[in-house]
Formats: structure tokens, C-alpha cells, sequence
């Protein structure tokens, strides 16, 4: 049997392989600095493009990922940790024998992160997506303070506001790249299946869905459990790389972060969303400047810190007003290229 | 607990929900017409509790002085942002609507956190407010009676313009068909403003009240407190103003008894009115009042 390989499929092993030589080139060649960015942007790129599937594919306004993301990296740092790494550092109260006992690899912390996000992502879908509406967005948000709050007042769990130090570092761009390569290869998958044209379908109208036969609901759930699933997998990538989380780490700013960057990269474009963490990470780091105080010769700013947050919230206020589509619209990579064919 | 502890407690839940209803009335009246959750509504509040700091603290102006220009203030910016940012999507997906909404939010957020930094600033609240008041035993400050009472003057005010005059009928219109209300040669767009404008004017008194309860402010106050009131507004039945103040009194009520009763989960204080948007929506989403969205609003 010869295996005939299609254009656009060597299209798709071109980008892995060129992925996967930038992975290698960029950790053995780039400094520390070039190379936490590059990590941020491969954990951001997860995020993204799993928040494209609700936001942008499924069209279910959605304001979750800090709240997944924090429930990821804790249970990520409570497994990483042994016991004698937690119970030196749990200073407000004694940890519970259970959160003592909790110790896995980083495989199955990462996968046990997942896990953990989807299940309240289900429990979640039941009061909010039997009702028609935008009850998702203000839901999660909710969500997003609960768990802040949880994580403030269970310290036997969390250690309250002081959060988990010393978490050991098993994040590389080996695995941040990597895992980002499979997530934006596992939801291109899903949004070219038949759940991701029914999601597109409960999208562009409910009703015509509906009436098609598709299970709304059900399709609302798998998108929204399959985008926790992946921010709590992300959520575990950036404890293990930031070896210290806080409840503090996990306020709304980054959901915002997350939702200008898939508004910008396009909504529903798993392309633009990759596109949009480049330019949204990569830009944050460069608008740096913005917050300090400047030196025009003759005039100096003082420093202004959360100018960079103002500038965004501009951005993706124009975005939507003046370029509602994007940098890519709803279009994928392949459709670049089949435009330029004809 | 005896009987005039409790009843201190009722107070302080009566003016913790009359605040939560205010800001409330401004969510449901605006989803009422345009089906948007206003996610700006909460830091138009806040703008409205900066506006009455700014006027007292730096123009030195007296206590009414600066309740009027923060209600006309507030006011001015949510028709802006429906004119700016809103009325542009009206033909836009929804989920355009909501982003824009979230991004006005973070924007006021994050320019008051320039302007006037992130820490809380004490607010300035005048002597007769706090002036303890004696009624058979219960002591209270006078600003606990003032809240409720204005509340409630504001809410009679809100049903007589919704169910006496001209414009109030132009709204419940609006609620029920955008395109029949265009047809009747009412100009929606300048309904909507006025509801835009009711609402944050409302939303400004409701910050002004809460500056001076927990006398400060600060820019990230209105989030919390606008997740909150939205849930007030659903739990009464979004749609309803009626039902806005009953959600906000029982959101009020709600949090008030548990920090009292159970001081040991008063940290989870701010999850309880989430809980209750939960259990709402699971058992009831239509809320107390029980508006069907097809057929009447208001």
C-alpha cells in the first residue's frame, strides 16, 4: 500500500517540522530572556486557541480562563510538590493529609490539571447553558472571583494569599512548544469534524441548528469542557514555569490578555489566534515602556503604571468598532493559500 | 444575638440591598432594550463614587453639590459609551456587543487607576451623615436611613417615568420590537440613550451611597459590586425594574445574615450572591418575577 501524501498535508508537515527545529534552534541558541518569552507565548498559544473554541467557533461569550487556568496550575503545583516540600512551606495552616499525600509526575499532574478544569467546566455548563443568553459570560467571570476567594480562604489546600513557592521547574519549550503544537493541532481537528461545523452552526444561528438536529447543548459543553481542558493543562505549564503561583496570578486582566489577543488574531481563526499570542505577548513585553516615566528633552512623564492595561482595552475597542473581523476573520491558514491559487 | 442586634442587622441589610438595587435597575433596563449585559455598568458606579471624591476632596464642593455633578456625569458617560461604542454594533453579532462592553470596563478601570492611582482614597463624607441617630435602642448612622429612603424615592421616580409619561412608554416599546418602535416615527436610538442615561445616573447615586457606607474608593470597586448587582437583577427576573430592587434587597439581606450568623464563612461573603445567580438559573431563569422574554418586560 503506498501512502499518498496531499499537498496541503506536506503544507502541514512542513510548518511541524520548522516548528520543531525553531524549538530546538531557539533553546540551545537564544538567551534565558528570548526563551521565557518564547515560553509564555507557546503556553499563551495553548490558551488561545482553546479560548477560540468557545469564544470564537462555538460564538459563546466566555470570560473562564483565569479561573481554569488557576485551578490547573494549582493542582499541577500540589502534585509536583512532595510532602516535605509542602508541609515546610504551608505557614498560615497545616495542610490537610491528603494535600500531603499528593504527588505525581509531570505528565499526569499536566493531565490531572485537565481533568480537574473540564469537570467543573461540566458541572458549570448545566446552570448556564440551559438557558439561552449571555449568562456564560457573566458566570464565568463569577467564576473567575470564586475561585480567588476559594484559594484565599481554603490555606490547608492553597496556602491562602501566600500561594505554592518552590514549585520544581519542568517547564521548557520542549514541552510548552510541544504541547502547544498538539493543542493547535487537536482543536484544528476538532473545529474540522462534524462537532466543530455543528459548533459553527449553533454560532451563525441556534435556531437553524436546532432544527438541523444538533444537541445545542451538548455541543456548548464539549466546546467549553475541551477549552477548560487545555487552559488547565496551560494553567499547570505556567506553574511549573513560574515555580510560584498566588491567587493574585489569576485576576481578570489575564482572561482580557486572552481575549484580545483571539479578537485581534480574528474570531474563530485557530490561525489568528496563534497570530494574535505572537503579537499580544510579544507587544506586551515591547509596550513595556509605556508604564515607566519617559524623556521627551525638554518634558519628562512620570511613571504610569497600568498605562500598557489602557492601551490594550483601546485596541480591542477599535478592533471591534473599526476591524471586527481581525487579522484573519474566520479563515484559516489553508484558505490563504487556496485565495492565492486562483 | 437579641432582638435590637437583629434589628441593626435588618438596617444594614436594608441599605446594603437598596444600594445593590440601585445599580441593579441599570443592568435590567438596559438589557430590557438591548439585551446586553452592560459590563461597564459596574465602573460607570464607580466613575459616579470618583466623580462625588473629586468634587468634595478637590473642588471643595459641598456633599449635594457633588452628588449632582456625579449623577450628571455618570449620566453623560454611559450615553457616550452607547453612542461611541454601542449604538456602531446594534447590527453587529452579539458577541461583538458583549466584547466591546468588556472593553469599555477594563478602559475605566485601568484610566481612573492612572489618574488617580490604585489605592483607596478616603472619601469625605460629611458630618450630618454620620451623625448617630437613637430610635428605641437601635443606633445607626444617619446615612443608613438616608439610603433606603432616597431608594426608594428614586424607584417610585423610575416606575412613574416608565408607566406615566411619554418616554416611559417609548421604552416598554423598545423592549418588546426595535423595528415597529422605528415605524411609529420614535427616534430608538435616542430612547436608548435616555435609558443609557437613567441608568447610570442611578448607578452613580448607588456609588455615591457606598463611598460613603465603607467611606472609600477606589477604581476596581465597581466590578465586584456590578457582578453582584447583576445577579440582583437576575435573580428578581431580568427585564423587571420591580423585580431589580427585590434582587437587590435579597443579595443585601443574603450577605448581611450570613456575615452576622455565620462570622466563620464571612470570607466567602462575596461567592454568596454568585451561588444564588447559580441557583437561579438551574431552578428558576426567569427569575423571581418571572418575565417571559417573549411577551411583556418592565
Amino acid at each position: 500500500m503506498s501512502i499518498i501524501i496531499r499537498k496541503d498535508q506536506w503544507i502541514n508537515l512542513a510548518i511541524i517540522a520548522s516548528t520543531l527545529w525553531f524549538i530546538w534552534f531557539a533553546s540551545s541558541h537564544f538567551d534565558e530572556y528570548t526563551v521565557r518569552i518564547l515560553n509564555n507565548i507557546a503556553i499563551f498559544t495553548i490558551l488561545a486557541v482553546s479560548y477560540n473554541l468557545i469564544n470564537g467557533v462555538t460564538g459563546q461569550f466566555s470570560l473562564e480562563p483565569n479561573g481554569f487556568v488557576a485551578i490547573g496550575a494549582y493542582v499541577t503545583a500540589l502534585l509536583l510538590l512532595d510532602g516535605d516540600a509542602k508541609s515546610y512551606q504551608f505557614d498560615i495552616e497545616d495542610p490537610y493529609p491528603w494535600v500531603l499525600a499528593l504527588h505525581a509526575n509531570f505528565i499526569w499532574a499536566l493531565f490531572f490539571a485537565g481533568l480537574f478544569s473540564a469537570l467543573l467546566a461540566l458541572t458549570l455548563s448545566f446552570p448556564v447553558f440551559r438557558v439561552r443568553g449571555d449568562y456564560l459570560a457573566i458566570v464565568t467571570l463569577g467564576f473567575g472571583f470564586i475561585i480567588r476567594i476559594l484559594a484565599i480562604n481554603n490555606p490547608e489546600i492553597t496556602n491562602g494569599s501566600l500561594g505554592l513557592n518552590d514549585i520544581p521547574e519542568f517547564s521548557n519549550l520542549y514541552w510548552t512548544g510541544g504541547i502547544a503544537l498538539l493543542a493547535v493541532w487537536g482543536i484544528l481537528n476538532i473545529v474540522n469534524s462534524k462537532f466543530g461545523r455543528a459548533m459553527k452552526a449553533v454560532r451563525d444561528d441556534e435556531d437553524a441548528a436546532i432544527a438541523m438536529g444538533v444537541n445545542t447543548f451538548k455541543i456548548k459543553t464539549f466546546a467549553f469542557c475541551t477549552s477548560a481542558f487545555l487552559e488547565g493543562v496551560g494553567g499547570g505549564l505556567l506553574a511549573a514555569l513560574l515555580t510560584s503561583i498566588s491567587p493574585d496570578l489569576f485576576t481578570f486582566f489575564f482572561t482580557f490578555q486572552l481575549l484580545i489577543i483571539i479578537v485581534l488574531g480574528g474570531l474563530g481563526s485557530t490561525t489568528g489566534a496563534v497570530i494574535g499570542t505572537v503579537l499580544v505577548i510579544g507587544g506586551a513585553e515591547w509596550m513595556r515602556f509605556l508604564d515607566e516615566p519617559m524623556n521627551f528633552g525638554f518634558f519628562e512623564t512620570p511613571a504610569l503604571p497600568g498605562m500598557r492595561m489602557v492601551v490594550f482595552s483601546v485596541i480591542l475597542i477599535f478592533v471591534m468598532l473599526f476591524a471586527r473581523e481581525g487579522i484573519m476573520g474566520k479563515r484559516e491558514l489553508k484558505d490563504l493559500f487556496k485565495k492565492a491559487k486562483k | 444575638m437579641n432582638f435590637l442586634e437583629f434589628m441593626q442587622q435588618m438596617v444594614n441589610g436594608f441599605s446594603l440591598g437598596s444600594m445593590y438595587a440601585l445599580i441593579a435597575i441599570g443592568y435590567t433596563m438596559v438589557y430590557g432594550v438591548l439585551r446586553l449585559i452592560n459590563f461597564a455598568h459596574g465602573d460607570i458606579m464607580m466613575v459616579g463614587a470618583f466623580l462625588g471624591y473629586f468634587g468634595m476632596a478637590v473642588l471643595d464642593l459641598p456633599f449635594v453639590a457633588a452628588v449632582v455633578l456625579s449623577v450628571v456625569g455618570s449620566a453623560l458617560l454611559g450615553m457616550l459609551t452607547d453612542k461611541v461604542a454601542y449604538r456602531p454594533l446594534r447590527e453587529a453579532p452579539k458577541i461583538s456587543l458583549l466584547i466591546t462592553a468588556i472593553g469599555i470596563s477594563f478602559f475605566l478601570e485601568n484610566i481612573f487607576n492612572v489618574i488617580f492611582g490604585g489605592t483607596s482614597k478616603p472619601f469625605p463624607v460629611p458630618a450630618y451623615m454620620e451623625e448617630i441617630v437613637n430610635i428605641g435602642g437601635l443606633t445607626l448612622p444617619a446615612s443608613a436611613l438616608m439610603v433606603p429612603a432616597v431608594t426608594l424615592v428614586l424607584l417610585g421616580a423610575i416606575l412613574w417615568v416608565l408607566y406615566k409619561t411619554k418616554y416611559g412608554m417609548a421604552i416598554r416599546a423598545l423592549a418588546f420590537d426595535v423595528n415597529t418602535v422605528n415605524l411609529m416615527g420614535i427616534d430608538a436610538n435616542k430612547i436608548i440613550m435616555i435609558v443609557f442615561g437613567m441608568g447610570s445616573a442611578l448607578a452613580a447615586i448607588g456609588g455615591i451611597f457606598w463611598a460613603v457606607n465603607y467611606p472609600s474608593v477606589e477604581p476596581m470597586m465597581g466590578v465586584l459590586i456590578g457582578l453582584k448587582a447583576f445577579a440582583a437583577a437576575v435573580v428578581g427576573g431580568i427585564g423587571s425594574v420591580g423585580g431589580a430592587v427585590i434582587g437587590g434587597f435579597i443579595i443585601g439581606f443574603t450577605e448581611v445574615v450570613v456575615v452576622a450568623f455565620l462570622p466563620e464563612y464571612g470570607g466567602y461573603k462575596d461567592a454568596f450572591a454568585f451561588v444564588l445567580l447559580i441557583l437561579v438559573l438551574l431552578f428558576k431563569p426567569t427569575g423571581i418575577l418571572g418575565i417571559n422574554f417573549d411577551k411583556s418586560r418592565f
